[in-house]
């Protein structure tokens, strides 16, 4: 096995070292209840070709681009990523490197974090941002339990025009918890319905989704307002981190605490995961933050330099009085999407967010003229949900075959939604892609 | 210093992004616009962030500095305890970014991820049968956060069951992250203490152990590399009172191939594929933690799970009424799967169980080669690591951090310091399996030339490092945590 490096006269070199006779015996330790009564049951192991073979073939079995067209977002978002990304991201340094505790052979992963919470916290608009959750749902679940934290109130609402994976999430790590979730309706026109929240007081957090799960843009400064009312902390959510190349960011708009999903950031779909959960807060919130956080120090020399810090916050010194149990993070996302960020640069972020937004919204001026406007009328960035007639579903089925994927059927996550699909257009998708669904839909 | 591995060599300074760059530099190839701009209302606009703006040069040097100032298991050993930093084999890196495994989507129709379905419920399988466990998620995105699945799981049994538990039992030895994994789920840690030999003893967990009591978060082997001796005693202690046995799986890559955790009794069990299955930890993960159960607590596990149907297709279901939901938005740390995946399939089954018989002949080696030199905590033979204190250096006045910190100059990775906790000044060495001997033999050379080294030497170390020791006071007592 090349991965394995001892020859057999090694090995017997080495138990005469430890006394022992055979390897077997060195786990003698082991009562027989305890044992394995036969091998693993496992394929035959394979040479690197097999392997690749067999792998070629597995991932031949999924659809991707360019030979589908696939209109799916709803929580991924396929972008394009540079290829300087990818190779850097993937220098062995990085990525075979342990959680920076020993900081004086760590300062590459310590810096390019330092730099990834400086770039997030602006995009956010937050004073801080921690250096990485498992992905948008756990970073938004863990912002609501550090709302809880802070207020001491065991209620929350969530609008329902958060992604519904998320919700899901939310209920998992709340439920056990006992943290009441009351959940906000929608407008006619896809923006949230803030209006159960006159007259409630001490709430812990109100939380919504910008752009949300129908891809329109929220009113976020005055749901913000609202919660600081309601005495609670307002929490803004995102799904697709690209929108704030446009959009005005959430803690500009009045959000006490910032969380999503940060994959649009260089990070390949990948089946979804692993991502980035990002989570930001005001400097007033900082010391309640759950998971790690890089600071800026000076080494014994004087020398500017990095460490994580805050670590009275973590299990590993607090153990159950911590703020989360999150131990490993997705640092690597984070650099990679930090090395995306400084690719784009402040220009080039924008532009890509306009073009974004250019494409969905050519996407739906065209679907419009055939018949089929948006279903809901606030404005949106990168997807949109339209309504199509119900022979559709079978049209839809068929499309699979010509190599389109027409948007996602709401009606599993909302069923009063039947016939109505969310569709998204990245800078990835062409006219001639567009165009192949529109003739599609139309004929 | 003789023919160590730690040498100095020409290290370049680096800026930080945003003191770089230039306005009107991008390091972006802009796709081709085929479509007209469309303004969004202008009361919905902000600036952007104010991104650096670098050329692609630019950005290509700042990381390759970056990346040298940093040390991974491909620079060099990285003996750190309960990490199990063994190598990560290039060809998971090459499986992980085929097309259709690296850009599938995971709202596809079922028809049109065949593939990701079919890995899935393969790694499913291997990790069962590696395990000897029934069934299994692939959803928790860490090793902590398969803790949370589990601890949920078992919360979710006894709610099932109209039976109210406070507590959970929690040995001395654990990792943090059991304690904080339990509260979330309201569970109150009590403590068990290990006996005079490292090892937990029944009839202290029978002490604590009551119709209140939902079970046992236990590491086996414990993080003295010790394997629990009596765990099969002790799941029949939790078992005739109703609790159930979960199994902190970190250190698995001891006992692949030998030891069957269905027969010790464990109820759940996580994994952690970024120690035992090889995919890179990448400073700081991303990881995956899956969790494995018996059949009595499988309907329990997150949605979706994947079904195979009589025709030999897979499909997603949701119909699992007593599911304690979802973890993570879709699948799991896909990524992390596959490159897990491909790992079980370069070994196979040999291959496993020979990879554990050498973590455990290279763990018990240099316990032997550095016990004269080192005091031993637990002088028995141990699993995959072994845990030395820093009480006979004490005198001179050299403690755990001081030897760490040294070992940098020699070129290598400290192994884990001060935990477990239960031993003071702690040093806890895992050399993994593929470390050679040749290799291990110069770690041990480099740690007794430590060893005799001044103080005043250890104290100033590294000298060969970016930076010198840190102030890590100064940086929690004024945090600076953006620029």
């Amino acid at each position: 096995m090349r991965f394995l490096p001892h020859t057999p006269e090694q090995i017997q070199q080495m138990l005469d070292v430890i006394g022992a006779e055979s390897i077997e015996s060195l786990f003698a330790g082991i009562p027989d209840s305890c044992r394995r009564l036969k091998m693993m049951a496992l394929p035959e192991a394979m040479s690197e070709w097999a392997l690749n073979r067999h792998m070629d073939k597995l991932s031949d079995h999924i659809a991707v681009s360019p030979e589908y067209k696939v209109f799916l977002g709803a929580g991924r978002y396929n972008h394009f990523i540079p290829a300087t990304v990818t190779s850097l991201s993937s220098r062995s340094e990085f990525l075979t490197a342990y959680t920076p505790y020993q900081p004086e052979i760590s300062q590459g992963t310590l810096q390019a974090i330092y730099e990834y919470q400086t770039l997030a916290a602006w995009l956010m608009g937050v004073d801080v941002a921690t250096a990485s959750h498992y992905d948008g749902a756990t970073a938004l679940a863990e912002a609501l339990l550090m709302a809880v934290r802070k207020t001491g109130s065991r209620q929350v609402a969530v609008s329902s025009l958060v992604n519904p994976l998320y919700r899901r999430v939310v209920k998992t790590y709340l439920e056990p918890a006992e943290i009441n979730i009351l959940e906000l309706p929608r407008l006619q026109n896809g923006q949230t319905d803030i209006s159960p929240l006159e007259g409630i007081q001490g709430i812990a957090a109100v939380a919504l989704q910008s752009p949300n799960f129908f891809g329109c843009i929220e009113n976020i400064g005055v749901a913000a307002q609202k919660t600081h009312e309601a005495g609670g902390l307002f929490v803004a959510g995102f799904t697709e981190a690209m929108a704030y190349g446009l959009l005005k960011n959430p803690g500009s708009l009045g959000a006490d605490i910032v969380c999503g999903e940060g994959q649009s950031l260089g990070i390949s779909v990948a089946f979804g995961g692993p991502g980035l959960g990002m989570l930001g807060c005001t400097r007033e919130l900082m010391r309640n933050l759950p998971g790690r956080l890089v600071g800026k120090t000076k080494d014994s020399t004087g020398k500017n330099g990095f460490v994580l810090t805050l670590a009275t916050r973590e299990q590993h010194i607090r153990r159950e009085k911590a703020t989360s149990n999150i131990c490993s993070n997705n640092s690597h996302c984070a650099l990679t999407a930090a090395v995306y960020m400084a690719s784009l640069g402040k220009t080039g972020f924008r532009d890509l967010a306009q073009l974004n937004h250019d494409k969905a919204a050519w996407l739906c001026e065209k679907l419009t003229a055939s018949g089929y406007p948006p279903a809901f009328g606030a404005p949106f960035f990168n997807e949109f949900v339209v309504k199509f007639p119900p022979e559709f579903e079978i049209r839809y089925a068929a499309l699979l075959n010509k190599k389109i994927v027409a948007g996602l059927p709401l009606d599993k996550y909302y069923p009063e939604l039947s016939d109505h699909y969310l569709l998204c257009a990245t800078e990835t998708v062409s006219m001639e892609d567009m165009n192949a669904l529109i003739r599609e839909v139309t004929s | 210093m003789n023919e160590s591995l730690g040498a100095t060599g020409l290290i370049l300074n680096e800026k930080l992004l945003w003191e770089k760059g230039r306005k009107g530099r991008s390091g972006f190839s802009q796709p081709q616009r085929d479509v007209p701009v469309s303004p969004l209302p202008v009361e919905l606009l902000g600036n952007g962030p104010d991104f650096p703006e670098l050329s692609e040069v630019d950005v290509v040097r700042h990381y390759t500095r970056l990346s040298t100032w940093n040390f991974g298991v491909d620079t060099g050993m990285y003996p750190l305890g309960s990490c199990t930093m063994k190598y990560n084999p290039k060809t998971n890196e090459r499986q992980a970014a085929l097309r259709g495994l690296a850009s599938g989507h995971p709202l596809l129709p079922e028809s049109l991820c065949q593939g990701a379905l079919e890995l899935m419920v393969e790694l499913e399988r291997f990790l069962a049968e590696i395990t000897g466990m029934d069934a299994v998620s692939l959803q928790p995105a860490a090793g902590a956060h398969g803790e949370l699945t589990g601890m949920l799981v078992i919360h979710a049994h006894f709610k099932k069951n109209g039976d109210s538990r406070s507590k959970i039992i929690i040995p001395d030895t654990a990792h943090g992250t059991n304690p904080a994994s339990a509260a979330l789920c309201g569970y109150r840690p009590v403590p068990a203490a290990s006996g005079p030999d490292g090892i937990l003893e029944p009839a202290s967990i029978a002490a604590l152990m009551d119709a209140q009591t939902a079970g046992i978060m236990i590491t086996n082997p414990n993080t003295l590399g010790l394997f629990e001796t009596h765990i099969r005693e002790i799941a029949d202690v939790i078992h005739a009172k109703g609790g159930l046995v979960y199994a902190d799986g970190a250190n698995m890559n001891a006992v692949m191939g030998i030891a069957d955790m269905g027969r010790i009794g464990v109820d759940v069990l996580h994994l952690n594929l970024h120690k035992t299955f090889s995919t890179p930890h990448g400073g700081g993960g991303p990881g995956a933690g899956p969790v494995c159960v018996t059949r009595k607590l499988a309907p329990f596990l997150p949605v979706p799970r994947i079904i195979t149907r009589e025709d030999g297709r897979y499909t997603l279901s949701e119909d699992f009424p007593d599911t304690i939901g979802k973890l993570l938005a879709f699948h799991g740390h896909f990524g992390v799967l596959v490159r897990a995946f491909s790992y079980i399939l370069s070994m196979g089954a040999e291959g496993l169980t020979t990879a554990s018989q050498l973590a455990v002949l290279n763990a018990n080696y240099l316990k032997e080669k550095l016990k004269t030199t080192f005091h031993l905590a637990y002088d028995r033979p141990c699993m995959h690591e072994c845990v030395f204190s820093d009480q006979k250096q004490q005198s001179a006045g050299i403690s755990t951090l001081d030897i760490a910190k040294r070992l940098m100059d020699y070129g290598y990775h400290p192994p884990t310091i001060y935990f477990p906790l239960v031993v003071h000044g702690a040093l806890m060495i895992e050399p993994t399996e593929t470390e050679s001997m040749e290799d291990l033999d110069q770690f041990v050379d480099a740690l007794k030339q430590i060893a005799s080294e001044p103080a005043d030497v250890l104290k100033t170390a590294p000298i060969r490092t970016k930076v010198r020791r840190m102030d890590e006071t100064a940086a929690a007592r004024k945090p600076c945590l953006t620029g």
